[in-house]
């Protein structure tokens, strides 16, 4: 597939090499930090929203099952931070599957209940009686096995194989699949495709790419509260990051990271009233004259997005 | 009689919408080869008969055998992958792929007995050869119908099942798609066509069934059928009618 190696070589490897290098050039590493996590989890509302036609609102309970599933691995069983990492994979797969129901809702309905099932499990997770647990509303603290070099490397593992799966997704059958599901479900299952089979796949692979991203940045922060890995607003940026560079492409997820998430760390933090102002009108006027995202502008004059 | 059981049987097909029977103990077979019309006035079944063929619905009682087996509440892709396919009233083409990728699609997933497709030459048969490259969303309508066709075509069936391919097409687009449809037949595929258009019905079908209140009045040729008091009176309304 000769597509499939040049959108890895053009795109996938030029943004693994800067993300490797950069930090020896730019000091606030927390920043590029976060870089990765949004690129990931925009990757990951595109597998979901972009190849399938369902936004999650509740995209950040796998990132948050992710943060807990590593952090109950490391205190409780002592597990090294690579096999806690599997274990918060796997409670968000798990979580994935408990919420597979969900799929037979479509649109709006699909949006919410999944924004209620993300808010159970933080209840869940923040009750004090649980505190023996999960530490209950007090919050979490790795010291133990906090290492950020290491788990900005994982980091950064895991947004390569997400960008690998979405170019994948782009130049493969079953992505294609996908797409036609989104387009139109019944014509898909004449087309000879199983539906509820595409849909679950896609379901579970936005969930695990979610749940490792929450692991890894579980351990790179390592002293977190539920409300930190369970915030809202992470599920906010991700799908306006995914959506304003156009969905179902490789490069829209990536474009809408670095140009939001730079207006934000450019203004946002020093001026937070006009970064709101200006994020409030970007989101109206996205939503209003731009819905297909920055790909769409070149899509109409004929440039195909990679 | 034929010593070859027949492809298609549906025997006493039952199905409700709550306490609505849309199809009401249907019964009628199709051999391979054959092009059966399935007509009837607005809401006697003839579409919901082809949604419980193809899986769309479950039927609530009776039977529907395929080459021996009984299909009966299958979901659709499998159907597909048995050699069942369709077309539909409204087309719902995949609008953000390329009428291409459509067809591929459908050649990838749909286990084609004969093999992988040659789509260009599907395309050229259907006259959409020179939109290949087109999103599905800028074709016209008669185009997207097209499209729908190949879609079902690309997947290989030996029983093909047209809702309404002819409305809203011109004349000339008619005899074309009359033309495709025998070709289509020719080749040993057995085809369930409904329509309303009943010159065009005469034209293509060896045999029509004539469909009232969710079953069967009439099994026969259409000279016949225009003929036959119960057909008439469903469609024009008899005397008793209040």
């Amino acid at each position: 597939m000769p597509r499939l190696l040049r959108h890895t070589l053009l795109i996938l490897l030029p943004l693994v090499a800067a993300l490797a290098l950069a930090p020896a050039l730019y000091g606030n590493h927390l920043l590029l930090f976060n870089v990765i996590v949004f690129l990931t989890l925009a990757q990951g509302i595109n597998i979901i929203y972009g190849f399938t036609g369902y936004l999650p609102f509740g995209y950040v309970g796998f990132f948050g099952a992710g943060a807990y599933g590593f952090a109950l691995a490391v205190m409780h069983l002592h597990a090294l931070p690579l096999v806690a990492l599997a274990a918060g994979g796997l409670a968000a797969l798990l979580l994935g599957v408990l919420l597979t129901p969900l799929l037979r809702l479509s649109g709006a309905y699909f949006s919410i209940a999944n924004l209620a099932a993300a808010l159970a499990v933080l209840q869940i997770v923040s009750n004090p009686a649980l505190e023996s647990v999960t530490k209950g509303p007090y919050g979490i603290s790795l010291s133990g096995v906090f290492d950020p070099a290491l788990a900005y490397g994982v980091a950064l593992a895991i947004l390569a194989a997400t960008t690998f799966l979405v170019i994948w997704l782009r130049h493969s059958r079953f992505g294609m699949a996908l797409q036609a599901i989104r387009e139109d479900a019944i014509s898909a299952a004449m087309a000879g495709i199983d539906v509820v089979r595409g849909r679950v796949v896609a379901w579970l692979l936005a969930a695990l790419v979610a749940g490792l991203t929450g692991s890894v940045y579980a351990w790179y922060i390592s002293v977190f509260y539920p409300e930190t890995v369970f915030g809202g607003e992470i599920t906010i940026f991700a799908i306006v990051f995914a959506l304003f560079g156009g969905t179902a492409t490789i490069l829209g997820p990536i474009l809408g990271v670095v140009i939001l998430y730079g207006i934000y760390n450019a203004i946002g933090i020093s001026a937070p009233q006009y970064f709101q102002l200006i994020y409030g009108l970007l989101i109206m006027g996205l939503v209003l004259f731009l819905p297909n995202g920055l790909a769409s502008l070149l899509r109409r004059r004929g440039i195909d997005v990679p | 009689m034929s010593p070859e059981p027949p492809l298609l049987s549906v025997d006493g097909l039952v199905k409700r919408f709550g306490g609505f029977r849309a199809l009401d103990g249907l019964s009628f077979h199709l051999n391979p080869g054959e092009i059966l019309g399935l007509v009837g006035p607005n809401g006697s079944g003839k579409t919901t008969c082809i949604n419980v063929i193809s899986g769309l619905y479950a039927p609530d009682g009776g039977g529907v055998r395929f080459a021996g087996r009984a299909i009966g509440g299958l979901p659709s892709h499998r159907l597909v992958h048995l050699g069942i396919n369709r077309t539909f009233q409204v087309p719902k083409p995949f609008l953000s792929l390329t009428v291409r990728e459509n067809v591929a699609v459908a050649d990838g997933y749909g286990r084609n007995p004969r093999g992988p497709v040659d789509i260009d030459t599907l395309l050229a048969t259907l006259d959409l050869r020179p939109v290949a490259e087109r999103r599905a969303a800028e074709l016209n309508s008669a185009q997207q119908k097209m499209l729908d066709l190949a879609r079902a075509l690309a997947t290989g069936p030996r029983l093909l099942l047209i809702d309404e391919l002819a409305a809203g097409l011109n004349p000339a687009e008619l005899d074309r798609v009359a033309v495709q449809i025998k070709e289509i037949a020719r080749s040993g595929v057995a085809l369930l066509v409904v329509e309303h258009l009943m010159g065009f019905i005469g034209e293509i079908t060896d045999r029509v069934i004539v469909m009232n209140a969710g079953k069967e009045i009439f099994e026969g040729v259409m000279a016949d059928a225009i003929q036959d008091k119960r057909v008439v009176e469903v469609f024009l309304g008899g005397e008793d009618e209040g």
